[in-house]
């Protein structure tokens, strides 16, 4: 099945501009951005809760909408399943009676209800179940329908950290269970890299990138998109006869151009924090080596964050901070030492805009 | 004493409530469905609220009376509301309208928008979602509008004394009979008017908090955690 979007939609000083398609049969396909960005707004102009201005939204050879043709087939008509942040669950009705407005027949309800493993809990209102047994409601209540296309809208984004990854294997063992795709929309890049195949990033209403997953947390196009898939380091470029010199970096970056066929000069280098790597004193004076000043180290859990700049550089602040990310047994041993940090070629990402 | 104004305001009251419950639902699902002119439609509703009872009274005395078409015609049925109980009626019901409608739409506005999307991408239908969701979610508030209404249409004086007049056993509700009392010199029954109104005035706002504290008890619960 395969899902067409483009679309236009103005929220007063707001443009969104969504231009996709998703094979929804087989891959899930994440949008990811920044709250904000339109991307729970493009989920429901797709289930019909809110009108596109302009624009076609189609699923295989149904057309639910299309401004040309004046088509705008109601949200209850389109056969969409949708997984709701807060899982709105109708509070006045017992889970069986949530379950039946989906399935709509009282055998499939009884299944459903098992599949989930809701048993015993039939009675219950959803003000007295947790936040698991809810979301399994939810599921079990979208899934009834026989939907033709699942979409879920940030599900697990108002929760804590310990229940998050159980929902999340949940869901993810549903997914699998129905063999079907769908839509995921969330902000979170590390919840998007497990639970998806390829993903959208959207940025002030526009898809600014959108590759498979591993295609975009390797080499991301966009600096928004960089910086959504969790790049600490990023610098302005410019270009020399020999190279890149990084603006912010305060150093030149050689051998850039080999490293993609660019038609334009890259205006962006990023490189992740873990990605650094600890050269001896002796090579001071190599490619792409920094001589770090550091400006604070910050313990995390389970590693140390670094918070430096070049030694060269007269900025302290914005993209002339870089960090730097090593185990704590790592720290250890060079804490004492000054230190030089290499940037590898091959790990760089380069971004035209 | 003559305890006939209370029943008849109990009668009034009751029968006005009745049809504003109906009406103002209508009225505010309907204001709610409605795009751009949702405002004018909005202020028309609610002008009975801001409006001086008097003249309130003034609007219906000439609808109802011969001078109109529409008065005309409701005589020539052989119904007349002028100075009768069911013009009682028809002046509380107006009167108390704005109230049951204003607060029905903020109870429906307060109602989480997922729910209704919810529905919605469900397959269900506006009339069943807004009998299975619509409703039942928001209805500690209606409860409390219609008791409001309720109370509304016990203490209408105005509208009334223009429309139905102030025939003792026939009209006189009990606002009226106060007023009436007031203007005999009779202090004393005036008092015990205003001490009845009081005291059914005071048990329909205690009725109307307990009943939305216990209706907001069942739709939300108690924040049990079963695992």
């Amino acid at each position: 099945m395969s899902l067409y979007v483009d679309i236009k939609k103005r929220c007063g000083d707001f443009v969104l501009r969504v231009n996709f398609e998703a094979d929804t049969d087989k891959e899930m396909f994440a949008i990811l951005g920044a709250s904000g960005c339109g991307k729970s707004l493009t989920l429901k102009c797709i289930a019909g809760i809110e009108k596109p201005d302009t624009g076609v939204i189609k699923l295989d050879d149904t057309v639910f909408f299309d401004s040309s043709k004046k088509i705008n087939i109601p949200t209850r008509k389109r056969g969409i399943g949708y997984l709701f942040q807060d899982y709105a669950l109708f509070p006045n009705m017992t889970v069986f009676q949530n379950i039946m407005c989906g399935a709509n027949d009282k055998k499939v309800t009884k299944e459903y209800i098992e599949k989930f493993f809701l048993d015993g809990k039939e009675n219950l209102y959803p003000a007295q179940l947790s936040g698991g047994q809810k979301q399994r409601v939810a599921l079990a209540r979208m899934l009834s329908q026989s939907p033709r296309l699942v979409m879920l809208d940030e599900p697990f984004s108002a929760l804590d950290n310990y229940l998050k990854s159980q929902l999340e294997r949940e869901v993810m063992n549903v997914m699998e269970a129905i063999g079907k795709g769908g839509i995921f929309v969330s902000h979170d890049r590390n919840e998007v890299y497990r639970l998806t195949d390829r993903i959208a990033v959207m940025d002030n209403g526009e898809i600014v990138d959108i590759q498979s997953k591993h295609g975009l947390f390797d080499a991301p196009k966009t600096l928004a998109a960089t910086l959504l898939t969790g790049c600490k380091n990023i610098t302005r470029l410019e270009r020399r006869e020999d190279g890149y010199y990084a603006l912010d970096w305060c150093i030149m970056l050689y051998g850039l151009e080999d490293k993609r066929q660019a038609a334009k000069d890259f205006q962006y280098a990023g490189v992740r924090a873990n990605f650094l790597e600890t050269v001896d004193e002796s090579e001071k004076d190599g490619e792409h080596v920094v001589e770090c000043e550091i400006l604070r180290v910050i313990e995390d859990t389970f590693s140390i964050v670094v918070l430096f700049t070049n030694k060269k550089s007269n900025e302290k602040t914005g993209y002339a901070v870089m960090t730097y990310e090593l185990s704590k047994e790592k720290w250890e041993q060079i804490k004492d030492k000054p230190l030089y940090l290499k940037i590898p070629k091959d790990k760089l990402i380069l971004m035209e805009g | 004493m003559d305890y006939s104004p209370l029943w008849i305001s109990i009668k009034v009251a009751s029968l006005a409530t009745v049809f504003t419950f109906f009406l103002g639902i209508l009225a505010a699902r309907f204001v709610l469905s409605l795009g751009k002119i949702r405002f004018v439609v909005d202020g028309i509703f609610s002008l009975p609220m801001v409006l001086p009872p008097t003249v309130v009274g003034f609007f219906l005395l000439v609808l109802f009376g011969k001078n109109s078409t529409f008065g005309l015609l409701l005589m020539s049925m052989g119904l007349n509301v002028l100075f009768t109980w069911q013009g009682a009626v028809i002046s509380a019901a107006v009167v108390s309208f704005p109230i049951m409608y204003r607060t029905s739409i903020g109870a429906f506005e307060q109602v989480d928008k997922n729910l209704l999307s919810a529905a919605r991408t469900l397959g269900m239908s506006e009339v069943r979602l807004f009998f299975k969701v619509l409703m039942p979610v928001s209805w500690p508030g209606v409860a409390a509008a219609a008791i409001l209404s309720f109370a509304r249409a016990l203490g209408e004086f105005g509208a009334t004394i223009m429309l139905a007049g102030n025939i003792p056993g026939k009209t006189q509700t009990m606002s009226v009979a106060i007023y009436t009392a007031m203007q005999s010199g009779n202090r004393e029954l005036a008092y015990r008017w205003v001490a009845i109104i009081m005291t059914i005035s005071f048990l329909t706002i205690f009725l109307m908090n307990y009943w939305t504290s216990h209706q907001n008890k069942l739709l939300k619960g108690k924040r049990r955690r079963v695992y």
